[in-house]
């Protein structure tokens, strides 16, 4: 869709003189992304004056281009699951889960890729539980998933006895290299993100799956009549959005050596932040991509930003707050200015 | 019409538990044949959709398809479309945020092998539709549009639109018109007459006898749950029709 915008655009403008700077700024945040993209670069330049030492380095970016990538894929497959009206909230535990089952699998065993592959089996399995149950049970995905977050979560507490794994060792394999190693400073994590951002949009944009994903967020019962079959979609949803949380844990999981149980659990938040900066439609039927991984990066440089700045930690999940409430916002209003009250009530009195 | 109708309904009938919805209808829809079907709230208009579409078993007869009679028991929706009849419901086909080339294609996508959607050449097949077989002019409307910008006829000219292009013989069209205004009716009796032209057969359910007798070809009136007419559009003028039915709402007033 994004594409159109661009092909699109120029005859138009060239057919006819120039108009208002609001005409160009309204057709601008039309692409996909470019209104977000805006603010990232805007927070970029914030954080250049309060923090000009790190921020003008390239240390800081190289630190995040390592960590951003778990919450970065977690919040594509949430991307998807948004897009689609539903709701997935038991991320954290099914990180915790396949983060748990590869450490245990190479400590024991000494299993790089099989550990690798029943990692991404586990969360697949655990998707795929999460999508039975709210297809076959009926309970809403927000709450059937906020209940299997503790399922799963308490699940992987009592195999593993609740203690930590750590393997350092994992750092001499090949499959460290391959997943989170570095090219000179660089770490490669995050071209398997990126990776991921262009498989996930043309999943989304140019596959008959995103096609029934955007229909079932759009309207159930239209979809049902097109002829989707739309809990086999929705099963067939949240098995990727396992499979990609595992993918995530493994990740996080050999970059930091190590599993503990409540790994993941601080991806709530940022991963659900991630997705709605980003401009996916909070009642369904239309998803960002690129505006869920430039949403990621706004959340990791808040968080590095505000540190670099020196004002104190604590201060970080307010002020991710308050970018999310003022993206959403944003969001919404770009896509219909009379779906924001407030904006609605201001435009009307301006018009009298 | 000699060769074996498009449809043929002989003595169906259909009873939820004691109450009879339909009682031994009988009647045939042609080749290339528009009808409109009037009747009240409770006449058996849905029902009778509803049997041919295959959303409900009837009771007894039997219904033909192409001149071929369907196994009632095992007939569903599914087998519906295969047979090529498709039903456009008011409010219910079209997906509101997407873009009206993805409205057109939707649940029947141009793929390759992997699944992908080839947009472009949808894209240039919703095109060519809009602007030929529905004769879409207004120029605002693009296949990039949302289906949220159309009106309300537009909207059901996009769904009649698709169920031509993928070679319906029979198009359902359900009280297409309720809650549009006088223009985009206008619009919506278009469309019916672009399906005449494209040699297809329509099935037009409508309150309103004055859009019916206006695009119909035959006319047929369901009284609770009988066939109480069924006649050429041209054996009757407007004010007939219209007469003809206020005589069914008198209360059994020849009775005995």
């Amino acid at each position: 869709m994004d594409e159109r915008a661009e092909t699109s655009t120029p005859p138009i403008a060239a057919a006819r003189p120039r108009h208002s700077l609001g005409e160009f700024v309204g057709r601008l945040a039309k692409i996909e992304g470019a209104a977000i993209a805006l603010v990232l670069i805007l927070l970029l330049v914030l954080f250049m004056f309060t923090a000009p030492r790190a921020f003008t380095g390239y240390r800081i970016y190289m630190s995040f281009l390592a960590t951003v990538p778990p919450p970065m894929i977690i919040a594509l497959g949430l991307t998807l699951v948004a897009t689609a009206g539903e709701m997935d909230l038991s991320f954290p535990s099914i990180v915790a889960f396949s983060s748990y089952v590869f450490s245990a699998l190479y400590q024991n065993y000494e299993l790089t890729w099989l550990a690798f592959a029943a990692a991404l089996l586990t969360g697949s399995v655990l998707g795929f539980a999460n999508g039975l149950i709210v297809t076959q049970l009926g309970i809403p995905s927000l709450i059937a998933t906020l209940a299997t977050l503790f399922l799963w979560g308490g699940l992987v507490t009592v195999v593993s006895n609740g203690v930590s794994v750590a393997i350092p060792e994992i750092v001499n394999e090949t499959i460290h290299t391959i997943f989170v190693g570095r090219i000179g400073v660089f770490p490669v994590q995050i071209l398997w993100a990126f990776g991921m951002v262009v498989l996930i949009w043309f999943i989304l944009h140019r596959h008959r799956f995103g096609e029934a994903i955007l229909f079932i967020g759009d309207n159930p019962r239209v979809a049902r009549v097109v002829g989707i079959a739309t809990n086999l979609e929705k099963v067939k949803l949240f098995t990727l959005m396992g499979v990609l949380s595992a993918f995530a844990g493994v990740l996080l999981t050999m970059e930091t050596n190590t599993y503990f149980s409540s790994q993941g659990m601080g991806y709530l938040l940022i991963v659900i932040a991630s997705v709605f900066i980003g401009g996916t439609s909070i009642f369904g039927g239309s998803g960002m991509v690129i505006g869920t991984m430039i949403g990621a990066l706004i959340v990791a440089i808040i968080e590095a930003g505000l540190v670099a700045s020196g004002i104190r930690g604590f201060w970080t999940q307010f002020f991710i707050g308050v970018v999310f409430i003022v993206s959403v916002t944003m969001n919404t209003a770009i896509a219909d200015p009379d779906k924001v009250p407030l904006l609605k009530r201001l435009r009307s009195r301006a018009r009298n | 019409m000699t060769s074996s109708p498009l449809v043929r309904f002989e003595n169906i009938g259909k009873n939820y538990g004691k109450i009879v919805s339909l009682k031994n209808i009988t009647l045939e829809i042609g080749a290339n044949e528009i009808v409109g079907l009037i009747g009240d709230n409770g006449a058996g208009k849905s029902t009778l959709i509803k049997v041919l579409t295959g959303v409900e078993t009837p009771t007894s007869g039997n219904l033909y398809i192409h001149g071929r009679k369907i196994n009632t028991a095992g007939y569903n929706v599914r087998r519906a479309h295969e047979l090529r009849l498709e039903t456009v419901y008011q409010d219910s086909s079209l997906g509101e945020k997407q873009p009206l080339w993805r409205n057109f294609f939707v649940g029947r996508p141009i793929t390759n092998w992997l699944g992908f959607i080839d947009v472009k050449a949808e894209k240039k097949i919703a095109e060519h539709i809009m602007r030929t077989a529905i004769g879409f002019r207004s120029a605002g409307i693009s296949v990039d549009t949302p289906v949220s910008h159309l009106s309300g006829g537009e909207r059901q000219g996009v769904a009649i639109g698709r169920a031509m292009h993928f070679d319906s013989d029979l198009i359902i069209l359900d009280e297409p018109t309720v809650a549009l205004a006088l223009k985009e009716v206008q619009k919506v009796l278009d469309f019916i007459r672009s399906i005449k032209a494209g040699g297809r057969s329509c099935i037009y359910i409508e309150h309103n006898i004055h859009h019916i007798h206006e695009v119909c070809d035959r006319l047929i009136i369901l009284d609770r749950g009988e066939l109480a007419l069924d006649t050429p559009t041209s054996a009757m003028t407007y004010p007939e029709l219209s007469e003809f039915l206020l005589s069914l709402h008198t209360p059994t007033s020849g009775a005995n």
